[in-house]
């Protein structure tokens, strides 16, 4: 636990540096696309108050955003790392170029990496009389961990939950007076290689990398508003190569998962159907697509194109009932499976059960009828938080994740590693376990 | 599998920088490297360029003489050339003096002209009190002069001196008779105490006729000289009165009229004088008279 304790501080550390320079750049790489925005911090601390002019997100303005095509990412990981660096210098030198200064500094999301939640649970006794640091950071590593494999990395540990003597429900427990503490923790994992290859191609590009987030957390951030935080809800982010699932609850982020499919997969699968080329399905899709048919939709014919100079062939056309008939089936499969990542979760015991879709293949026209007839009621299509000085062309829910990481890069989310570490895990010597025994003892 | 040669792969649709170029985008946004580039190396480039052309012999001559001929066909512009010296209030004497010491062959451009040590030169001549040298409009050199007034004449080493009423050499005289109406003074520091002098001459009206002049004795008093060698002797202080007293007993008695050779009015409590050589041969054979001696 030593070494990933290391390796989050020391990115904890390089944000902080980049907020004390005052820029830095939020990267989304997704498998479809890249997106880089470069954010300028003006130093008011807005968590003076409790609720800003901006619902706490002023303090930093989006200065460049820059979006490119994606190349090398697939499901959300990287596949050819070649590619995605290249694929990354262009969206950061073009953000950088719009920004006009340079940035060190990059905070990156991705989707994929077979996410896993866990969550975990600390007991452990106060040791004064009331509850003080040390305690929190005891039960915090009371926490028992469960085994999740070789191999995996913990990408977020958010203690959402403290409990004090048969009192549940508190945020912060220091001050209070009681005998045992315990906390509930979301511990969520994802493959070290997904990891690894990211920080290896932001380190080819030059830049430092001071934070990792998962996207869907990010999509989450972004497109919930305070209530559903609050109350819970859950949020689908629906990229191109994968679709990120994550539930909120009391402001935390309680469960997370990704379904290894997406708006690629629907452009693929009208590619095939339609026999056209993947650029060609995808300009039929973004133009002509929807996921439900109604009679006009049989006169209503597309042309399909093509270049190879056979006329018979350059000239076939194909009804959007058709178009909606391919689709369709796999905006459900889609949606079915976020429907038995949510039953796994146990999203149905949740008080309040709010659906919000977000992500660039959210964008089907009649998709939230269909969403709210596989997976509940309350469905709405959500679009990223408003924030300073983001261009027009990059309010629209494909950027959910973006604009989320520029949230959680202004006022990240206490993790486990931004906690103490207990004293008796401090190596043997340190100065700090001489104060606690003078502490202690005097 | 992609194609590992970089030619064969369809790079031509992606618009990425290559390493270099990112890695140089990057250098051309950080802030340093564009003060440098803004700043510094124009800065450079220019003072490098100047000093390297100043750094031959020739260019830097040819650059002084392009300065020079500047300056030349702008001072010999009609605006700035001086044609005439006007010389106001001295006397034909004096502007002639002033004339000589003042060496301007006209037309002379106004930047040549040094008119303060031209002020210095003409305020040096004894002649002048006061002076000021300007250059007026329409190109004339302007030299409006305070002469001194001569107020009295001073016989010293030199023969008659002309000084004014500070005390200020003037000019010689030729002549005694030439300035019939100054009064004559003589003696070590004269000219230190011209004042008192023309004080006491003032308050000599009715022995005007009779008076040749004051001599300065011991450069600290003043003595009335008269006519047959009679002498009047003035105290170091309030010599005016001691004179005013002089000539009242003068009118009441006509002491000066009578045999005398000194009137001693050093000590003012008691006025003393010199008789004649005749004078006191007479005294005394009429005291003898009176005596009945014989």
């Amino acid at each position: 636990m030593i070494e990933l304790y290391e390796s989050q501080r020391a990115m904890r550390n390089m944000r902080r540096a980049a907020m004390q320079r005052g820029v830095v750049a939020i990267l989304d790489v997704g498998s479809s696309k890249i997106a880089c925005l470069v954010l300028r911090f003006d130093g008011s601390d807005p968590s003076d108050e409790n609720i800003g002019s901006l619902a706490g997100q002023s303090g930093f303005r989006v200065i460049g955003a820059a979006t490119t095509r994606s190349r090398g990412v697939k499901f959300g990981e990287i596949s050819s790392m070649g590619e995605t660096e290249r694929a990354i210098r262009t969206a950061v030198q073009a953000a950088q170029k719009m920004a006009g200064i340079r940035v060190d500094h990059v905070i990156a999301c991705f989707s994929g990496a077979g996410p896993r939640s866990y969550g975990l649970a600390g007991t452990v006794d106060v040791m004064g009389v009331t509850v003080d640091e040390q305690d929190v950071a005891r039960v915090l590593s009371a926490c028992d961990v469960p085994d999740f494999g070789h191999g995996r990395e913990v990408l977020h540990a958010q203690p959402v939950n403290f409990a004090l003597d048969h009192r549940s429900g508190l945020s912060d427990p220091r001050g209070q007076i009681g005998n045992e503490l315990a906390c509930d923790m979301h511990m969520l994992t994802v493959d070290a290689q997904a990891i690894q290859n990211i920080a290896h191609c932001v380190k080819r590009c030059d830049l430092e990398l001071a934070g990792l987030a998962s996207s869907s957390y990010a999509a989450g951030v972004a497109a919930l508003v305070e209530d559903e935080q609050e109350l819970g809800a859950a949020c689908i982010d629906m990229g191109g190569g994968s679709t990120g699932v994550s539930i909120f609850m009391k402001k935390h982020m309680i469960f997370s998962d990704a379904v290894r499919m997406g708006g690629d997969h629907v452009t693929s699968d009208i590619s095939m159907g339609l026999q056209v080329p993947t650029a060609t399905a995808e300009r039929i899709k973004t133009f002509y697509g929807g996921v439900v048919a109604t009679g006009m939709d049989d006169r209503e014919m597309i042309e399909k194109g093509g270049e190879t100079g056979d006329w018979e062939h350059d000239r076939r056309t194909v009804s959007r009932a058709e178009l909606i008939g391919i689709m369709r089936p796999r905006v459900e499969e889609i949606l079915e499976e976020v429907r038995a990542c949510l039953d796994a979760a146990g999203f149905d015991h949740l008080p309040s059960q709010q659906i919000v879709l977000t992500g660039g293949a959210s964008q089907i026209p009649g998709l939230d009828g269909l969403a709210s007839r596989i997976l509940g009621h309350q469905v709405r299509l959500g679009r990223p938080l408003r924030v300073h000085g983001l261009p027009q062309a990059a309010t629209g829910p494909g950027f959910a994740g973006a604009v989320g990481l520029s949230l959680f890069a202004a006022h990240p989310q206490d993790e486990w590693w931004d906690f103490e570490i207990p004293v008796d895990k401090y190596p043997a010597r340190s100065f700090k376990r001489a104060v606690q025994w003078f502490r202690d003892n005097w | 599998m992609q194609p590992l040669s970089r030619k064969s792969q369809s790079a031509r649709h992606d618009p990425a920088p290559s390493r270099l170029k990112y890695r140089f985008e990057r250098l051309k946004l950080t802030p340093g490297f564009r003060f440098c580039i803004r700043v510094v190396l124009p800065f450079a480039l220019s003072v490098g360029a100047v000093s390297l052309w100043f750094a031959s012999d020739d260019n830097r001559l040819a650059f002084n003489q392009m300065i020079s001929e500047v300056r030349e066909t702008v001072e010999s512009r009609p605006e700035f050339q001086v044609k005439l010296m006007a010389v106001d209030g001295a006397t034909s004497i004096v502007a002639e003096d002033i004339r000589k010491i003042l060496p301007v062959d006209f037309p002379v451009s106004s930047f040549d002209l040094d008119l303060g040590k031209m002020h210095e030169t003409v305020v040096a001549l004894s002649a002048v009190r006061d002076a000021t040298v300007r250059v007026r409009q329409g190109g004339i050199l302007q030299v409006e002069v305070v002469e001194r007034v001569p107020k009295v004449l001073r016989r010293g080493d030199r023969g008659l001196e002309l000084l004014d009423e500070t005390g200020a050499f003037v000019r010689l005289a030729n002549a005694r008779a030439d300035y019939a109406k100054l009064p004559v003074i003589a003696g070590d520091g004269a000219h230190d105490a011209v004042k008192e002098a023309l004080a006491l001459y003032a308050v000599t009206g009715p022995l005007k006729a009779r008076l040749r002049g004051f001599e300065r004795m011991g450069a600290r008093r003043w003595d009335v000289v008269l006519d047959h060698g009679q002498r009047i002797l003035l105290p170091e202080t309030k010599a005016v009165r001691a004179l005013e007293r002089t000539i009242a007993m003068d009118q009441a008695i006509q002491m000066l009229g009578r045999d005398l050779t000194v009137v001693d009015l050093r000590l003012t409590q008691r006025p003393t004088i010199r008789m004649g050589e005749d004078a006191v041969q007479a005294m005394r054979s009429s005291n003898t008279i009176k005596a009945g001696g014989e």
